[in-house]
């Protein structure tokens, strides 16, 4: 059963290439947030500041703290680079990051309003710092 | 003070019930914001492992 053979053949092939193209799609994905991290903004345990860097929400624990000053440096980093780049000031660059974080926080999540205080998102837009763009 | 003294001597300060807030980037104008906007949304996507 000659067919039968070839049949098989090509599915095989098609699996192959299957597995080839979810290697492919994958590699992106190890650009997203760890699953520490998505868990503590989706619990609120951490929030987006006004001035670009992830602060503590609740009571601090080790591991919250490490998990934020790790984002927070790599954070830094690379606003750092890119406000050389475009002639700005480390603050500048990390407040317009902020803006832009904000804005993009999910219902549930947490942020800081311009007073200092944190807030849970609804489906509102967040309230923020008046000199962020709409 | 007779005035004060008068009064029973004391002068209450209470504290405001709201925080005391400090305005800090106070210095960053809103042009340079605008400015920098675009850089930092493509800035947000490209590291969207620390955002």
């Amino acid at each position: 059963m000659k067919i039968f053979r070839n049949i098989g053949r090509k599915l095989f092939l098609l699996g192959a290439a299957m597995t080839a193209a979810t290697v492919v799609v994958a590699t992106p994905a190890s650009a997203q947030r760890d699953p520490a991290y998505a868990s503590a903004r989706s619990t609120g345990a951490l929030g987006e500041k006004v001035d670009g860097y992830l602060g503590i929400v609740g009571a601090a624990t080790p591991q919250l703290q490490r998990l934020v000053d790790d984002i927070n440096i790599k954070r830094r980093a690379v606003y750092a680079q890119k406000a050389q780049e475009n002639n700005a000031t480390l603050e500048q660059y990390a407040m317009t990051a902020g803006c832009q974080a904000i804005a993009r926080t999910v219902p549930g999540e947490k942020y800081q309003a311009p007073d200092g205080s944190w807030k849970t998102r609804t489906s509102e837009a967040p309230v923020r710092d008046s000199r962020c763009p709409a | 003070m007779t005035g004060a003294g008068a009064l029973g001597g004391c002068i209450n300060v209470s504290a405001p019930d709201a925080p005391i807030v400090i305005e800090l980037n106070i210095n960053i104008r809103q042009e340079v914001i605008y400015r920098l906007a675009e850089d930092a949304a493509n800035t947000i996507d490209e590291n969207a492992d620390i955002f």
